[in-house]
């Protein structure tokens, strides 16, 4: 008998207030029973819509028919044979406007939750020790994958499993990219990131870390030394700042150091790790994405007061609903149509206050969003000590410098093809450094394609 | 890891040491940086590479105890290993098509100055080495930089080498005596830089800083190392580090150097404490 709740099980939480003076998860998972009631709301439809929302293809219903049998390490089987990550992938993806927008019951009440399903399958699977992932006998083919984010960790297992000898290098000294510096602790424990590398390394997979693409070494060098395949996930680069008067003031951080400072680094347990950061008692973020609302909410738990600046409305914020509802539990205040004009800084050059105009809605732009123009006389001032930057990030040039005959975009992506072929013969590409700031899910996609592409262009 | 295998105390705060780091001493070349961390709570410390030798793999560095990390760093010994040492970051030093060169290193800066103008010498250029120290006791690597330039001007702040002044000081007596420069390369503390700087501007003489900005990945993801170089923003460790002295805005390179001031101060407590053993 299905279960005809209109609503999905709502996720366990810790309390807004708690969570807002802590780092860890937010979210606690669903327990088994909450799990398999949930499980049988899915109604195993026949053409199955919401495997058509995943960008890897889950067998969604398949592993959610496993729950609701009570086999967990079954379920996980099926998720983990088109999805190398679940865990992490149960947690980060965007389920509302990927597979669980096509859900059937999502037409007359809530979807199934999907992805709530899909972090309780590999979190208790992993915890009783799940069995490891099939591999092919090694087949003498070599690949060389740049950078251990998502799109690498994906294509180099895919890669592995094909019985592939395959070596990731990693520019930063802990592998998992984004995953490890940038999603903070609280949406995606450190501990799971590393154990799904641990995994990739018993099929095989080589790290090496520190190892900087374009400078250690070229991608013409890997292909010498014998690698029949390289892939470039390298991701997003620079960060991109407003360039209003201010921003190199003390104070003034991208996103990306505030989070690696924090996620990386640790510094939230400074002295104790040696990386410092320091905000102040409040705290100005300017940008309406994922990441802007991650910084806020480190901020937060950091101590300050924190205010988001976002020059459009809520309803163009490019956020998680779900993120922008945690953030706002979580006391962050949001100023929409408001845009920065400029940073304040005190006679030693450290922030005082960030000025700003209020905005109102124009025409619609090429991509269909109400183009923001500012209100005349609107000025006011914030009065900040710390201003994050996180609207977005511009390709890292490093390896387009060393690789010239790698056709690349006029704003510095690497040009290429739905299966992640670039116009250089063995090379592909895929996530951020293609696409431009996207998902880990869509980068996973690009890793998965680019290794299937590998596979078919070098065959046994 | 990167084991030390060899370390050498330059003067009381100065120390070196050899890394092994093949992957590094692959490619390094003068004017390029590595970034360390001794241990899994440590921090990300960028060193402009002092030297390497590509056969046996390893790279040297010259540091400085100034703070914490750096005081941590020299209480290692050979055999002793760091936990990751990366590089070659940023962009090598350009030594084509200069002819006459002042090259002047201030401080920890002489490091630095001297791999630069080694190179340059041996490319066939006049280099005029430049470098100051506060006094006699602190002078460093005397034989090396002897060797690696025409003529070498070694300065102290008290005078006690005989040679008293600053390196600026030094470099204009040098070009009023008539030394016809293509090229000023400073390499050392801001306000040096800055004051080279402006003592070339008027002259018109092309002059190369090199700047060491706080940085975390270096490898141009978090953007930490940001300067305004002729009302751009650039980011040192992959548009740097040497940039056109003429063009750089020290005083926002001064300001942004303090940032982190108070912390360090309160990591260095704790070391204090660490060594002697003492609660606080």
């Amino acid at each position: 008998m299905p279960n005809l709740s209109m609503v999905k099980h709502p996720m366990p939480e810790q309390e807004p207030e708690v969570r807002a003076r802590n780092f860890k998860e937010v979210a606690l998972g669903y327990t088994r029973e909450i799990a398999m009631e949930e499980a049988e709301r899915c109604l195993n439809c026949k053409n199955s819509p919401c495997v058509s929302g995943c960008p890897v293809n889950v067998p969604i219903p398949n592993f959610i028919a496993k729950i609701r049998e009570g086999d967990i390490q079954g379920a996980y089987q099926i998720i983990k044979s088109q999805n190398a990550l679940p865990a992490i992938c149960g947690r980060v993806c965007p389920q509302e406007s990927q597979c669980e927008s096509k859900c059937v019951r999502g037409i007359k009440g809530e979807p199934v939750a999907i992805g709530r399903l899909e972090r309780f399958s590999a979190d208790t699977a992993m915890s009783e020790g799940a069995a490891e992932t099939e591999k092919k006998a090694p087949c003498g083919k070599k690949a060389a994958v740049i950078g251990s984010g998502p799109a690498g960790l994906t294509c180099a297992g895919e890669l592995a499993k094909a019985g592939w000898d395959v070596t990731i290098y990693e520019a930063l000294h802990t592998a998992g990219g984004v995953l490890m510096y940038g999603i903070p602790e609280f949406r995606l424990p450190k501990q799971l990131v590393s154990r799904e590398i641990d995994g990739l390394k018993r099929m095989g997979v080589k790290i090496v870390t520190n190892a900087v693409a374009g400078k250690a070494f070229t991608v013409d060098e890997l292909l010498e030394e014998g690698n029949d395949a390289v892939f470039i996930g390298s991701g997003a680069g620079l960060p991109n700042f407003q360039k209003i008067p201010g921003e190199s003031l003390c104070g003034v951080y991208s996103a990306n150091e505030f989070l690696t400072r924090l996620n990386l680094m640790k510094a939230y347990t400074f002295p104790e790790h040696d990386t410092p950061v320091k905000i102040g008692e409040h705290v100005a973020v300017i940008g309406g994405g994922n990441v802007a609302m991650d910084a806020a909410r480190c901020a937060k738990r950091l101590g300050a007061e924190v205010t988001i600046l976002y020059r459009r409305s809520e309803k163009e914020m490019p956020a998680r609903a779900e993120e922008v509802h945690h953030a706002k539990e979580e006391g962050i205040i949001f100023r929409m149509l408001t845009a920065p004009t400029e940073i304040e800084g005190d006679e030693n050059g450290f922030v005082k206050a960030i000025k700003c105009i209020e905005m109102q809605l124009g025409e619609p732009d090429e991509r269909g969003r109400r183009r923001p123009v500012p209100v005349a006389g609107s000025d006011f001032a914030i009065p900040v000590e710390t201003v994050i930057v996180a609207i977005g990030n511009s390709p890292n040039p490093l390896i387009k410098k060393t690789t010239p005959d790698l056709p690349t975009e006029k704003w510095g992506g690497i040009q290429a093809d739905e299966m992640g072929r670039t116009g250089k013969k063995d090379v592909y590409a895929g996530g951020d450094a293609v696409t431009g700031a996207a998902t880990v899910i869509l980068a996973m996609g690009a890793g998965k394609k680019a290794a299937a592409a590998i596979l078919e262009d070098h065959p046994d | 890891m990167y084991p030390i295998i060899r370390k050498q105390v330059l003067n009381e705060t100065t120390t070196l040491m050899e890394v092994e780091a093949p992957l590094v001493a692959r490619k390094a070349k003068p004017g390029q940086f590595i970034i360390f961390r001794i241990d899994e709570e440590g921090e990300r410390v960028p060193l402009t590479i002092a030297g390497f030798d590509r056969e046996k793999g390893t790279v040297t560095i010259i540091f400085q105890k100034v703070g914490y990390t750096t005081e941590k760093l020299n209480s290692l010994n050979e055999g002793d290993s760091l936990m990751d040492f990366v590089g070659p970051l940023g962009e090598p030093s350009v030594t084509e098509g200069i002819k006459r060169a002042a090259v002047i290193g201030g401080g920890l800066g002489v490091a630095i100055a001297y791999p630069q103008a080694k190179a340059l010498h041996e490319a066939g250029a006049e280099v005029d080495l430049i470098v100051g120290f506060r006094n006699q006791h602190l002078i460093i690597l005397r034989d090396e930089l002897e060797d690696a330039c025409t003529n070498l001007i070694i300065m102290t702040d008290d005078g006690s080498n005989g040679n008293k002044g600053f390196v600026t000081q030094a470099l204009e007596k040098q070009i009023q005596a008539g030394r016809d420069y293509d090229t000023v390369i400073a390499i050392g503390p801001l306000p040096m830089m800055k004051a080279v700087s402006e003592m070339t501007r008027p002259l018109q003489i092309k002059t190369i800083v090199s700047m060491n900005p706080i940085m975390i990945d270096g490898t141009g993801m978090c953007g930490g190392c940001r300067l305004t170089v002729g009302g751009e923003t650039k980011f040192a460790c992959v548009d740097g580090p040497d940039f056109d002295g003429h063009l750089v805005d020290f005083d926002e390179a001064m300001a942004r150097g303090r940032m982190f001031r108070p912390e360090e101060a309160r990591a260095r407590e704790k070391h204090i404490c660490n060594l002697t053993g003492e609660a606080r």
